[in-house]
């Protein structure tokens, strides 16, 4: 019986540790996604703007920079998939993972090749671990990226695909092979309740040209000359793309860690209750037997002495 | 509006200078522009790196070392968008 009561003190302990562990990674996410949301909002600005010039560029130059032309036959594409670096967040990597095999499964089904980039540590273990082919990776920064990051994935992402598949050469920094288009998963932090993973395409870029009425677009001038422009604004925009999602994503990241570790936490709380109780009980049981024991004793040796 | 140039000076990560400014001074891959109130639209790619200098009303100047940038002129005012731009220390201009 006291055997039974320390068992469950044990217990209780290690529920309670883990508990705190639970409770400090609740904290710490729940600051992260108020300062992910504002990297999120400090960003915008920028990212709204280049889309608006970019929209009025594409209304006056030539439409065929390399990075807007669909290729006609897409040989090999690449997937960013965009995961966290620690895990304790739920089901964010899975669904982000599962996401891309979709889209990974559907592009094979379209006889393309595939090559799988990968941001942060959990994406690139899972394949690690199955043995599957890598084409590049970077971790490191998936809860706190900076354009520097974003910057040097978009580089290299660039090289390779405006290398394109024709020949098996690799390119840029991280020596990874063309590609023929470029999709992106990532994460969109939807609410604190919802984030949803998704994937875009990325390259060739698709641009909204500006649809108000002729008359009403400035005519503008541009210094140098718009098609020059476009080169070098279009991998400017797509570097703010990718910011953009890795910041989306680190925001999911932390919201989702929150959540699974509010849930952790919570039945951590009922767990306690329940061994508490239990515990409780067993003590009070040893000493209901206990104490019985001795009253059969007493009663025995009275018993006992007055058949004397 | 008529007098006063609105001047935003966007960086990635952040919206660096938003205010009213008499004058706006950039040097384009073409050469060194500047920008009074009521320009004429224009886009232009900042050399490569460079400084952009915005001068207030009071004859105060801004000084900005701008890397990445662009310039957008439209009818709203001036917005020079920028990979990093990071205010100049006094002595280097």
């Amino acid at each position: 019986m006291a055997g039974q009561v320390q068992a469950l003190r044990r217990r209780i302990k290690t529920v309670k540790s883990t508990k705190k562990i639970a409770k400090a990674q609740e904290l710490v996410a729940t600051s992260r996604i108020a300062k992910a949301q504002e990297r999120v909002n400090a960003s915008r600005p920028y990212s709204e703007a280049i889309a608006k010039v970019l929209g009025a560029l594409a209304a006056n130059a030539s439409v065929d920079n390399p990075l807007l032309v669909a290729r006609e036959r897409v040989q090999r594409a690449g997937v960013v998939l965009i995961t966290s670096d620690r895990g304790l967040a739920g089901a964010y990597n899975a669904n982000a993972i599962r996401t891309a095999e979709q889209l990974i499964t559907r592009l094979k089904s379209e006889g393309k090749d595939v090559a799988v980039y990968i941001v942060g540590r959990k994406g690139l273990g899972y394949y690690k671990f199955r043995n599957r082919p890598v084409a590049a990776s970077w971790t490191g920064f998936s809860e706190r990226p900076s354009f520097a990051d974003a910057k040097r994935i978009g580089d290299a992402l660039i090289e390779a695909f405006a290398a394109g598949s024709e020949g098996d050469g690799t390119y840029g920094p991280e020596n990874i092979v063309g590609v023929d288009e470029l999709h992106i998963v990532s994460t969109e932090f939807k609410s604190l309740m919802t984030q949803s993973a998704n994937a875009k395409p990325l390259a060739p870029v698709q641009v909204e040209v500006q649809d108000e009425e002729p008359g009403l677009r400035p005519a503008y001038e541009f210094e140098p000359d718009a098609d020059e422009l476009l080169d070098a604004l279009l991998p400017k925009y797509l570097n703010t793309r990718l910011y953009a999602a890795l910041l989306d994503s680190a925001a999911s990241e932390s919201a989702s860690r929150r959540r699974a570790m509010k849930s952790a936490s919570d039945n951590a709380d009922d767990l306690l209750k329940r061994y508490t109780r239990e515990m409780n009980s067993a003590r009070q049981a040893a000493i209901t037997q206990e104490i019985s024991e001795i009253v059969g004793g007493a009663n025995a040796l009275a018993a006992a002495g007055s058949d004397v | 509006m008529a007098n006063q140039l609105h001047v935003e000076v966007v960086a990635v990560e952040e919206k660096v200078w938003v205010g009213e400014a008499e004058m706006l001074v950039a040097r384009t891959t073409e050469g060194e522009i500047g920008v009074l109130p009521g320009h004429s639209p224009l886009l232009g790619l900042l050399k490569e790196p460079s400084q952009v200098r915005v001068k207030l009303a009071g004859g105060e100047q801004m000084t900005y070392d701008v890397a990445g940038g662009f310039l957008s002129i439209d009818a709203n005012g001036v917005t020079v968008l920028a990979e990093s731009a990071t205010p100049a220390s006094p002595e280097s201009h």
